[in-house]
């Protein structure tokens, strides 16, 4: 064999340039398919050998292929390629059987490669078994728009603002409880006075219709409303009084009247009780201990514009539920 | 001067000069004006009641685009029904992604912190998550929650509702340490009340009922501790207080952080099942269009 200068190994000795070879600083690398090592070395090289053997896989299959001195003049049928056992000692076997006679490298580094490739199979099938996490890309435009927007948006929650109006609200419609621990007890006192001078300006507003509503309610809310009833002959009789403990029953007041026109004025009634419901639901759940956010979290879609005070009161809708049902069936 | 005239002087110095005087005069009249506005509604608040009233500011969310699920009321039973039946507290799972960094561990603990009855459980790398949803919800977890870091940041939060889904995934950013912030107070062991804010359309209603699921029923409220997700234009705006009512009209906020942003990236069914909302992109060509 022609002794060649290192800087000169090429596929063949009379061409200098490969277009298969890799040229890094400590060694040149070899791209063809066929090659055995992945090196550009005259042993190893698939075009300048025209006796050679390498073992490809394909979908999962392992193939030998082989070239031979005696097909050198038919390139479309210069490799005989042929199937290699799943089983990798009979695959070794069989590169045994078929490379014999064949130089010594080039059986050992078939056998190499079919190692690499049954290895480099199983840790495919293993790796296809578990989840593993899905890259994806970073865009840099559209992160700097979603944080201006998450900047722009906490700038107009007004965070603070918001949390100090919800705690004011739960404390006012006494989703606290009556004798709240979270509340000083002057600031309590504080709380339920403003709420009597509100109700009393209510109350100044309300009077005239007052027993117009009283004629119109059904039986079913006779309990309550002589309750409140005897409020208001108090109220009469004393002019300025103190108030001290009935404020569940007062604060329903308003609601009660704006259920009141409904029920007498149109069927939709029915209708209108489903979210009540689901407030007393709650209410069951927590009596008298300050309910969960569950309660609040519906304030808002169900508050209707017209309520005042909120609604605490419990009996009144456990009293109604029946007769509703009472009067769907008489329909 | 108009602004031609000013264009057409030539002198550099004596331009910027004519501009700065004319900025000069503009600003000083608007003051005056605004000093003499203060003085008359000073005398009479009304004026300025009547001018508050009717200086509303055009913002996002009052030209927010119609959503048709906006304060409907959610139809049949979903899979958080089971909490507001049952009066069991929730109990929650916390890990981290497999090969986590101390990134995530410390962001565990923070949650630890503020979710009550949660505890940590080391991720192993041999099961997946639907795996670990059904260790947890064989030993009644509620929730399990799984914190994602990527390049020693936690960048995302997955809660899986147990047993039966949904999965949410989140992105979390703007992640401020209780250290960091100013003036925080400490923290106690108190069960936090819980505000949800703003959580609207359906999709909005079933983000806050799988956070309201998350903590138990009966805040303890002498520990005056409240924890707020707010939803602003889709964002989640996560923050921890201690408030204390000063009187029948003013309350006062210390911060006990930590201080973060969720965003909602997916919704699936089930455990990481069929994906029921995923965000796009091109969901945000319209400033104007959002979905919680």
């Amino acid at each position: 064999m022609l002794a060649l200068p290192t800087q000169l190994i090429n596929p063949s000795p009379y061409v200098r340039f490969c277009s298969y070879k890799v040229k890094t600083a400590t060694q040149n690398f070899c791209r063809n398919e066929y090659n055995l090592t992945g090196f550009c070395t005259r042993q190893s090289c698939p075009l300048a050998n025209s006796r050679y053997a390498t073992v490809r896989e394909k979908e999962g299959v392992l193939y030998l292929y082989m070239k031979t001195i005696e097909r050198a003049h038919s390139p479309a049928n210069m490799w005989e390629r042929i199937r290699l056992s799943n089983n990798y000692a009979t695959a070794l076997e069989q590169i045994d059987k078929e490379l014999i006679y064949w130089p010594n490298f080039i059986t050992h580094k078939c056998k190499q490669r079919v190692t690499k490739i049954t290895q480099y199979l199983i840790k495919m099938r293993k790796l296809s078994l578990t989840q593993q996490p899905k890259l994806v890309g970073i865009k840099k435009k559209l992160d700097r728009r979603e944080a201006t927007r998450e900047r722009k948006a906490l700038q107009a929650a007004h965070l603070e603002k918001a949390i100090e109006k919800e705690l004011l609200d739960r404390l006012r419609s006494k989703a606290y409880g009556d004798a709240p621990l979270n509340v000083n007890e002057d600031v309590w006192r504080q709380v339920l006075d403003m709420e009597k001078k509100d109700k009393g300006k209510n109350k100044e507003m309300e009077e005239e219709d007052e027993l117009e509503i009283d004629m119109e309610s059904d039986e079913s809310e006779e309990e309550f409303v002589s309750d409140d009833e005897e409020e208001y002959e108090e109220e009469y009789e004393g002019g300025e009084r103190e108030f001290v403990e009935d404020d569940e029953l007062e604060s329903d007041f308003g609601d009660m009247e704006d259920y009141d026109g409904e029920e007498t004025g149109t069927d939709a009634s029915d209708d209108e009780e489903e979210p009540t419901d689901d407030e007393e639901d709650n209410r069951r759940n927590g009596k008298g201990v300050p309910p969960a956010a569950g309660n609040k979290r519906k304030g808002p879609s169900a508050s209707g514009p017209k309520r005042k005070a909120p609604r605490v009161n419990v009996e009144y809708e456990v009293e109604t539920e029946p007769l509703s049902k009472e009067m769907l069936a008489n329909w | 001067m108009d602004s031609e005239a000013i264009k057409r002087i030539k002198n550099k110095q004596r331009r910027q000069r004519v501009v700065s005087d004319l900025k000069h005069k503009h600003n000083k009249e608007r003051h005056s004006l605004r000093k003499e506005r203060a003085k008359e509604e000073r005398a009479n608040p009304q004026l300025r009641e009547e001018r508050i009233a009717n200086n509303i500011p055009e913002t996002l969310e009052s030209k927010r685009v119609y959503d048709e699920t906006v304060g409907a009321e959610i139809e049949g039973s979903d899979e958080f029904q089971k909490y507001f039946e049952n009066p069991r507290d929730p109990k929650v799972m916390i890990t981290t992604n497999a090969n986590a960094k101390k990134q995530a561990y410390e962001f565990a603990d923070i949650m630890m912190d503020f979710l009550p009855n949660s505890t940590f459980v080391k991720r192993k790398k041999a099961y997946n998550m639907k795996e670990m949803a059904k260790f947890c919800s064989n030993r009644e977890y509620t929730d399990l929650v799984v914190i994602n870091e990527d390049k020693k940041k936690v960048n995302g939060l997955t809660i899986m509702h147990l047993p039966e889904g949904p999965s949410f995934y989140f992105s979390v950013t703007s992640l401020v340490d209780t250290k960091r912030i100013e003036g925080h107070g400490r923290a106690t062991d108190h069960i936090p009340e819980l505000v949800l804010n703003n959580f609207n359309t359906r999709l909005g209603k079933t983000v806050g009922r799988l956070f309201q699921s998350m903590f138990p029923h009966r805040p303890e409220i002498q520990g005056r501790q409240v924890v707020t997700l707010h939803n602003q234009r889709d964002y989640i705006f996560f923050r921890r207080h201690r408030y204390v009512f000063r009187n029948e009209e003013k309350v006062g906020l210390q911060e006990l952080g930590p201080q973060f942003t969720l965003k909602l990236r997916r919704l699936q069914r089930g455990i990481k099942d069929e994906v029921e909302w995923e965000h796009r992109p091109d969901m945000e060509r319209d400033k104007r269009k959002f979905y919680l």
